[in-house]
This record gives structure tokens, sequence and C-alpha cells, in this order.
């Protein structure tokens, strides 16, 4: 497991990063956490020959209060983001999420950026993303953009940051008092999820004010399931009226079928663990 | 330093002992002889170049750019080494005309599996090598591969497609037992026909599918053909096979090959190999005369170290009405993949004694058929035919029982051997020496509060409940201490089972122990060092156990089938014993009495009825400086001795599986899992506890997760972790378990194997457990691994849940074509 020759680049500002990225175009790769990158350069899938390190960039790290939205440096790592007030008073889903992520190893060296720009759409975050319309901020030559989380993942592995672009930080609007679950399907603790389901509620008595659900790994990228956030608003937030609405989770959804199962199951599960999401969010 | 290691106790008895592994600081830190730390001066790198396709031939090899890569030494492919480089053999035909491949490591026309290595690459440095193995061209002309058992069984050369187009069949060896023909019971096909008539007749059809050892360290060899002898490192299980058959196959002299098996991470069976990568690197450490090293990637591990099991069994299983088995007729087809390796066709003729396991059954049948296909070859993976075996009795005998309606307990209580009936000789022809399976089971009963979970097992049906509960059984026995010579003669296996040993008494009265058995993380150091400690009467801590080595232990049969203690232990006993024996006379003449006066106890040799004696290690130094010995002997009481069994020995146990299957989404999850194992005398707790945990948790993993999986091109499509679903401690659960003895007749400690018993016995516990939960839908079986999405299916469709319900390429997660746009996650 001997990754190709590659030369290392270590910036210590995004200014950096991006004349690096316009130096080395597609013969460059931007290295995070590496918990994807390391294993995809090591078994030779990839070998670009110039790995551009944001580690030493501080400025991408950190988690702030930015009045109706937190902001997480991409370079913040999911332990981090995991253990952060900030996130579980005012995201909780992504607090949730990142619980279930992979394992310890990983949580304390992959990072929020990384994953969500590597677009696995079996990733943990992407389905969370979604859910509570996080804004991706990417830097390029010609300044900062902003993307809104239904235009960011794009496809399999493919998001909305262009060439010579880099994802700094992910807004998150804050969600303050919506409960939220993470439900994540898998057959061994270390796996990536078979379906999970992001669901985060905001519930008035036992009634579901608002709702949003979010799909891990039931297409090329994360999806949301707005049909079933639409069929759940204003119902109770019984089991009846919850399994109604999430019976229509799978609608318009193209599930892989791998050695875990099939498209078809992967329908199924998912309209199984948004009703327990959902209800669980709801505090039902 | 820190130690591990437990304060001295005096004079308390050391087997029984719960000490703390002597050799786990050094194994568990790294700081020690792995293969691949070994670092010579000059050493040079290997690189492999595998054929990516299942069968093809090899129409062109160009090496010119590779070979001008930098710090590349050489490239050599299996046109440049021909003969040289040797032969991989088959240990054990198991029948005369079995068909059995030729197999160089490095073919040079036809590859015959996806893997197979076609070119390897010489370089300065490990990475260099990798880097040049990329730039060699090899051509291929694509061949239909055989990849499917029962595809692969049925063809022959005028249909179908034959895995070594040259050999005219699929078909390796027919292999048969008939109690009948045997004289050890009566006539199956009777019985079976008796019981369509006026009894009942279970017939099923089980998977076992296909695994990958997963040794934790990957397979690393190293050759330095410096100096009069040539030493091979190398991570394997058996350094005393792999120096016979190098000198067999390779016409270098025995004499002038050591190999060293230093700290080895693992084997569970997957290093009972002789593999191409060893005879590769011998071959051209030779060839250039300089230090060589190859260490697989895990990816190759993976792909190419052997894998395991891979059957299809046939079972049909007669009875009378009220339940009493009358007859077991087996038929196997086994997947060799495309060689037969070192024990290849072997390991299910190891299951075929095993078919009728604790019972009582009047007449068996056994028949195997082994087969060629061009997937890497299978061989021994921990229990080697034994896991096959339980798992199928345990599954029928549950069946029987669903059948008559009665509790699957009843059914075995109704057909086991008694404790009163040992020793009993098989229908297989195997006579168990003891055991005692009423014991084990009600303590496993109680262990277990069994009638309260089938309470609720009752409650939860009736509800309705998503959660279903289901009860698994097994009562396995198997036989271990592979195994008395004379019976491996007549399977026409290729070498004895016996086990050699060497005691020497130091002259500082520490003791060095010599053991043929090599170990790879069982931890014989501290297993032997206290059968040594209360043998001779010295501490613990005085013991050194030294393996591995053909030059220190020059012989040995190493280490696999639970074997280490029952052969290689009582091969201490007994040196040990030649100790106290050798050191009688000289204890006499430095005590000036009769050596028939002096007896040996915890460690002195005294002068009966007296307070007179001598400490053996005294005696040790008093022959070391041989000043004042007896005349006519020699000064020395170091001792030797090899052992041969005479029987195996047969482990047995109790096993209760708690199931709750999650009926929405097809989810299992162990709630308790209890096992009562008689294992006989009990050297070291702790060490037995390891093993029956690990033991518990790979068979678990057979029954619930792991599956190596071949699309139809003959490509492991489960070729990393990724995908190849090994459990970790997250997926586990705290096991209860527990012991009942009844000590083993056949060796003088009394003591059974224990290194395969948790694998063997708990794939069909948890099996069985899954199926009862979810019998009441009308389900009889899950195919294993029982995944969520099969046992889901399995519920809504009232089958199996399919033989593989989706096959084909997994989720990309390594993938490739990510854009250069990604960051790292």
């Amino acid at each position: 497991m001997i990754p190709a020759e590659f030369d290392y680049l270590a910036p210590t500002s995004v200014e950096e990063v991006i004349a690096a990225l316009a130096e080395h175009g597609d013969d460059a790769k931007i290295l995070a956490g590496g918990q994807s990158l390391l294993p995809v350069l090591r078994m030779r899938l990839n070998a670009p020959e110039v790995v551009i390190d944001l580690g030493r960039i501080e400025a991408l790290r950190g988690v702030r209060d930015d009045g109706d939205a937190i902001v997480i440096g991409a370079m913040t790592p999911h332990s981090v983001v995991g253990g952060d007030p900030l996130v579980a008073e005012h995201a909780l889903l992504i607090t949730k999420a990142v619980e279930h992520l992979a394992d310890a190893q990983v949580r304390h060296r992959g990072t929020f950026g990384g994953a969500l720009a590597h677009a696995d759409p079996a990733g943990d975050l992407g389905a969370p993303a979604l859910a509570l319309g996080a804004q991706f901020v990417i830097a390029g030559a010609g300044g900062t953009r902003t993307v809104e989380a239904d235009d960011f993942f794009v496809d399999l592995f493919e998001t909305a940051i262009e060439d010579g672009e880099v994802l700094t930080e992910v807004r998150i609007p804050k969600h303050t008092g919506w409960g939220a679950r993470y439900e994540k399907f898998v057959r061994v603790a270390h796996q990536w999820p078979i379906v999970a389901i992001a669901a985060t509620v905001r519930a008035e008595g036992g009634t579901i004010a608002e709702a949003r659900v979010g799909m891990t790994n039931m297409g090329s990228t994360p999806l949301r399931a707005r049909a079933v956030e639409a069929a759940l608003t204003g119902q109770p937030a019984t089991e009846d009226a919850v399994r109604a609405a999430a019976a229509q989770a799978a609608d318009g959804a193209n599930p892989p079928s791998d050695l875990n199962g099939d498209a078809d199951y992967r329908r199924h599960l998912a309209t199984v663990l948004t009703r327990r999401a959902v209800l669980s969010a709801a505090g039902a | 330093m820190t130690t591990l290691q437990d304060p001295p106790v005096e004079s308390s008895p050391e087997i029984g002992r719960e000490r703390r592994r002597k050799e786990d600081q050094r194994l568990i830190t790294g700081r020690t002889r792995w293969t691949d730390n070994i670092v010579l001066p000059g050493m040079l790198h290997l690189a492999m170049v595998r054929s990516p396709f299942a069968h093809a031939r090899i129409t062109s090899i160009d090496t010119t750019e590779a070979k001008a890569s930098r710090n590349v030494v050489t490239v050599l492919t299996g046109a440049d080494l021909g003969e040289s480089q040797g032969t991989l053999i088959n240990a054990w035909a198991i029948t005369t005309d079995q068909v059995t491949p030729a197999h160089p490591p490095m073919p040079s026309d036809r590859v015959s599996f996806a893997g197979e290595i076609v070119a390897v690459v010489v370089a300065r440095t490990a990475a260099e090598a990798r880097d040049a193995a990329e730039l060699v061209d090899v051509e291929y002309d694509e061949l239909p591969a055989a990849i499917d058992l029962k595809a692969a069984a049925a063809a022959d050369s005028t249909s179908g497609v034959l895995a070594h187009p040259d050999l005219g069949t699929n078909k390796s060896a027919f292999w048969k037992f008939d109690s009948a023909e045997a004289g050890t019971g009566g006539d199956v096909d009777a019985a079976i026909e008796k019981a369509r008539g006026d009894g009942i007749v279970i017939e099923r059809e089980y998977r076992q599918q296909r695994l990958i050892p997963a040794f934790m360290e990957p397979r690393s060899t190293v050759v330095d053909p410096t100096g009069e002898q040539i030493t091979m490192w190398s991570a394997t299980q058996i350094p005393h096979i792999l120096r016979f058959a190098l000198a067999a196959t390779t016409g270098v002299p025995e004499s002038k090959i050591r190999v060293i098996a230093p700290d080895v991470g693992g084997g569970f069976g997957g290093k009972l190999q002789t593999t191409p990568e060893e005879w590769l690197t011998f071959c051209i450490a030779n060839r250039l005369g300089k230090p060589v090293k190859y260490t697989e990637t895990r990816s190759e591990s993976l792909m190419v170290a052997h894998h395991g099991r891979d059957q299809w069994q046939k079972l049909t299983m007669s009875a009378e009405k009220d339940g009493t088995v009358t007859g077991l007729k087996v038929e196997l087809l086994a997947d060799l993949g495309s060689h037969v390796s070192l024990v290849g066709g072997g390991v299910p003729v190891l299951g075929a004694f095993m078919f009728n396991a604790i019972y009582k059954f009047p007449a068996y049948q056994f028949n195997c058929q082994t087969v060629l296909t061009n997937k890497t070859w299978t061989d021994a993976y921990r229990g080697a035919g034994r896991p096959e075996a339980t798992f199928a009795i345990e599954r029928l005998m549950t069946e029987l029982a669903a059948e008559l309606d009665v509790d699957p307990i009843e059914i075995r209580r109704k057909n086991w051997i008694t404790h009163e009936e040992f020793p009993f000789m098989s229908v297989a022809g195997l006579e168990y020496d003891t055991g005692n399976y009423e014991a084990a089971t009600d303590k496993a009963l109680e262990m277990f509060g069994y009638d309260d979970l089938r309470a609720e097992q009752q409650r939860r049906r009736e509800s309705g409940d998503p959660i279903q509960l289901g009860i698994g059984v097994s009562t396995f026995t198997e036989m271990c201490g592979l195994a008395p010579s004379r019976v491996l003669g007549q399977l026409n296996y290729g070498a004895g089972g016996w086990e050699h040993a060497a005691v020497r008494m130091l002259a500082t009265g520490k003791v060095e122990v010599v053991t043929g058995a090599s170990a790879h993380g069982q931890g014989h150091e501290t297993a032997f060092s206290q059968i040594v400690a209360d043998r001779l009467g010295v501490p613990f801590e005085d013991v050194e156990v030294l393996h591995g080595d053909t030059q220190t232990s020059p012989r040995g049969l190493d280490t696999y089938g639970s074997r280490s203690l029952v052969v290689g232990g009582e091969a201490l006993v007994r040196a040990a014993d030649k100790v106290i024996e050798k050191a009688k006379p000289i204890a006499a003449h430095l005590l000036e009495a009769s050596v028939d006066d002096i007896e040996f106890a915890e460690g002195r040799l005294s002068v009966r009825g007296t307070d007179q004696g001598v400490a053996i290690t005294e005696v040790a130094a008093a022959v070391f400086a041989a000043h004042d010995y007896p005349e006519g002997i020699e000064p020395s009481i170091d001792s030797e001795a090899t052992y041969d069994p005479v029987n195996f020995n047969y482990p047995h146990g109790t096993h209760l599986c708690a199931m709750e299957v999650d009926t929405e989404t097809g989810g299992v999850k162990i709630r308790k899992y209890v096992c009562v194992d008689d294992i006989g005398t009990i050297i070291n707790p702790m060490i037995v506890a390891g093993q029956v945990h690990g033991g518990l948790v790979q068979g678990i993993a057979q029954a619930l997760w792991e599956e190596a999986v071949y699309d139809d091109a003959g490509t492991l499509v489960s070729g990393s972790f990724v995908d190849y679903l090994l459990p970790t401690a997250a997926d586990t659960l705290s096991f209860d378990v527990d012991h009942t003895s009844s000590p083993s007749t056949t060796n003088t400690l009394g003591t059974k194997g224990v290194g395969e018993a948790g694998t063997i016995a708990s794939t069909p516990a948890v099996v069985n457990a899954v199926v009862d939960a979810i019998r009441h839908f009308g389900v009889d079986d899950v195919t294993m691994p029982c995944t969520p999405e099969r046992v889901w299916k399995a519920i809504h469709s009232r089958g199996a849940g399919g033989e593989a319900a989706t096959e084909g390429a997994a989720a990309p997660h390594f993938d490739a074509a990510e854009g250069t746009e990604g960051a790292g996650a």
C-alpha cells in the first residue's frame, strides 16, 4: 500500500492554495483530513502529481456564531464539530450525525469540509447539510461565492466546487430548538451506511410544525425527501401519521444495488428509517 | 521498562493459573521481529505484477520500461525463471487418482485466477518496485472462466467451461465414506428408503460461503542467500513443513535451508500454506545472490492469500417419527479454486468424520467431490472442514425438531451419546474418549435462562412485535489435535502428525524449552512455561520457550488443527519427565544414595525417608561443571521427546444464542450468547477465554457478515475491508463463557484443543437463532451471511433470501474518478 510519488505542498493561507491550484490544475489534489484521499492514493486508484495539504491553514478551523447561522470552518475535525455546544444548540442534526460517523480515529482526523467536498453519497454529512439548508462558501481566483445546499451536490463525488476553487466554510442556518435524529442502518459499526435518514423536526405540542428530512446513500447524491416534509407539516407526531408520510420517502430516489442490498430493499429501508427518525426527532 | 507480567507466587501450581501472556508486551507494542521488520544490508525488494483476469493466455510481456525505471535491478517473468522457481505442492492427494494441475509459482503461458503472478519487479526500495510494476506491459488473450461451483462441477470437455482446459475436467477427486462398507454402521440408503415409508426424511441444501482468513499481519518473506545456508524468514504457521517443501521442490538440500518464522501476527489457517511469493523470493534471492524481501499489501492479501470454506452441502437425514435419527447422507461439492493447494482437497475430508457429531446415528455416508475453478485456491481456515460439518448437522437437527414440533434440545437429547457410553465408537469410525453432553447442556440452559427466553419469544410472536426473538442451539463436538500419523497415512496425507519438544537445563538454573509447534499468537510461550514450571518445579519466570526456527527447533510439524497443546504439550511433558529420569542417577551420586531411593517432587530430588535432597537446577549445574558425576552416563540432563498421538481428542460444548430480528428491516442483533465448553484440563483460563471469545466472533462473522464474492468474470468484488465485512469489538457483545470438564484420556494432562472450538460451534447457533426468530413466517433457512436484506426477503418471500440476493460492484467509496476539486474527507 505505497502511493505513487507526488510533490507535497503545505500552504498557510487560502490565497496560497488558490495560487497552487491555478499553477497545477488537474495534476493537484487537495488533502484535508486524508481519510478518503489517502486510501485512494495508497491503493493507487489515483496518482496526483501534487498534493496540497490544508492542514496548516488555521483560518479554516473552528465553529463560530454568525447571527442567524453558525459557521463551521472546512478544516474543523469531526470530533470538534461533534463536541461543539453551538452546533448542538443550533444544528443538533449535525451533532447526531457526527456521533455515528465512522470510528473515533476517523473522527479525529477527518474534517467537516473535507467529507462534504468528497461528496460520497454514502457519507454521513451530506444529508444533514441538505436537510438544514447549509450554505457552502467557496473561494477561487475571483473571490468567494456561496452555494446553496440544493445546488452543491452535483453527482457521485462531484460538487459545485469548480477547478481552481476550494471549500472554506459551511454556514448552517440556526435550527434552534429543533429535535433531531440520524437513523443509520449498517451491518457492522465501521461501515458506510446502507441507508441513513437525517431528520430534524420543530414540534409544537404534539404536532409537527416543520420537518426536514435528508437521505444518505439513496442516489448519486444526498437527497432531500421534500414530499415527506410536506406531508408531515401540521400532522400529529403519531406512529400512524408519520408512517403515512414516510411511505413517500423513496419516491424519486435512485438508490444503488450492491452487496449490502438491492435498490428495492433500500427503498423499503428508507421508509422504515424515515418513520423512526422523524418520530424520534419529534420526541414521540 | 514497565512489565505486564504478574508477580511471582510461591509454590502455586501453574497449571490452571490465569497467567498474563508473557509474549504480549512485545507483540502488542510491535517491539519485536515481525518479518517485515527484518532489514538486511543490500536488501532488494519485490513487487508482483498480477493478472487482472481469472483465466487468460499470456500473449506477451514487455518489461522494457519497467527495467529502465529508477533503481530497478531486474524484472523477471515465468519464462525467465522456468524450472528454477521450483513448484508448489499438494501434500494431501485425497485419492490416488486425484486430478492435480501443475502449480508453478509464476506461470509463463496461462493464468488461472485473478491475482496470479505474471512478473516480478526487483528494485532497491519497495516503493520503486511498486512504481515499476505498473510499467510492466502484459498482453492477455482472455479465456472463459469457470467461476460458479455448481456449473464447474457439471462441466466437461464437451460442454461448460474448464478451469484448466488441458485436464479435460474440473473434477479433481471424489472421496467417499460409507458406514456399511466400513463396517461401522448400516446402509444409509436403506434407512432413508424406510423412513420415506414410515418415518421422516429431512432434505436440505446449505451453502458454506467462501471466507477470507484476514489475519492481522499481511504475509511477508525475506530470503538471505549470504553464507553457507540460505535463510528464509516468513510470516508462516509452518516453518518446518515450508523447509521440507522448499528442499523437495527446488533441489536445494534441506540441510542448506534454514527457515525462521519470527513473531507471526495471526494465521487462522491462512498461513498454513506454501506460497508462490515464498518460492519466488527464494528463487530470486538465490539467483541474484542478494537478500530479498517481499511484503504483500492488504489488497493482495485479501485477493490471493488462500480462502476458506466454499462448499455446497446436500444433506439427507432419516428419522423415526419419534425423532430417533436412523441415517445421514452427505453429498458435498467443494471449491478448490484454481489449484489443489497444500492441504486443499483434504479440508472437506477433515469434516467427513464429524457430520455425525455427538449423535448415535446407525448409518452414515459421506460423499465429497472437489472441483477446480478459476478463483483463488481454498485451504484451511479456522476449523477446516469441521465448521462446515458442524453447521450442517446442527442446522439439520434443528430442522428435524421443527418438523416434529419439539424443542431442539429434546431432539438432541434423544440422539446424543450419553456420558455412560464413553468411550464410544462413532459411526464414522472414531473412538470418542470422553465427554458429557448432558452436563454441558444443563449448565448452559441454566446460565441462558432458556425457559424465560422461550416464554418471551412466545409473547413476542403472539403480540406481533416488530422485534422477534429467536433461540439457536449448537451442541457441537470436533476432532482436534491433528493427528495420529498412522491415521494420516491411511488418508494418504503427505506427512505425519507427531510433535517434538526438547528441554535444556541451563547451568544457571534457567530452563530452555524448544517446541516444534510454531506459535503465531496462541500464547505457547506462556502455556508451555506453565506446564514445564509445574513438571520440573522451577519458577514460571525461569522458563524460556523457543520456537519457529528450524535451527533452534530442528524437528517439528508446526501449529494448526488445535494441536499445539494436546500434541506439542504432551511431547513437552514427556521431555520434562526424561529430564527428571536423567537427573535421578546424578542426584543419587551427589547424595551418596541408591538411585532406587531417589524421588522427585516440587523441583527436588530427595532420598526417600530423609531430608537429604538436591534441586534439579543444582543437578543441571553439576553436570555443566561435570567435575563429579557417575561413571557410564553422559554429563547432561537435557532431554527430547517426539510424541505421536494415538487418537484425536474431542472437545465439545453447548452454545446458545438469543437473537433479536427486526422484522421491518431484517436487521439482526445478538442479545445473549452462552457457551459451556468441555475442553478437559485448562492450563491457562485467560488464554482459553481469549481463544473462545475470538473463535466465537469468527464463527458469528461467518453467520452474519463475511463473504468473499466474485463477479461473473472472476474478479473478487469484496476485495477490501469496505466490502469484506470484518467485525470489530463494536459489533460483538459480552459472551457468557463457562466450562465443564471431562479430561481427555489420550494425553497425560487431560487437555483437549480449544483453538477452533468457538468458530466451529457458533456459526450454526447463530443461524439457528435467526431462523428460529422468523420460522413462524414460513422461513426454514437464511443463506449465510444472514444479511438484513436476506432476512427481510426471507420474511417477505418465505424463502432463504436467495443464494446471493444481490451481486455486483459495491459503491465505489474509494473511486478514482473523484474530481480534483474535492478535498479529502
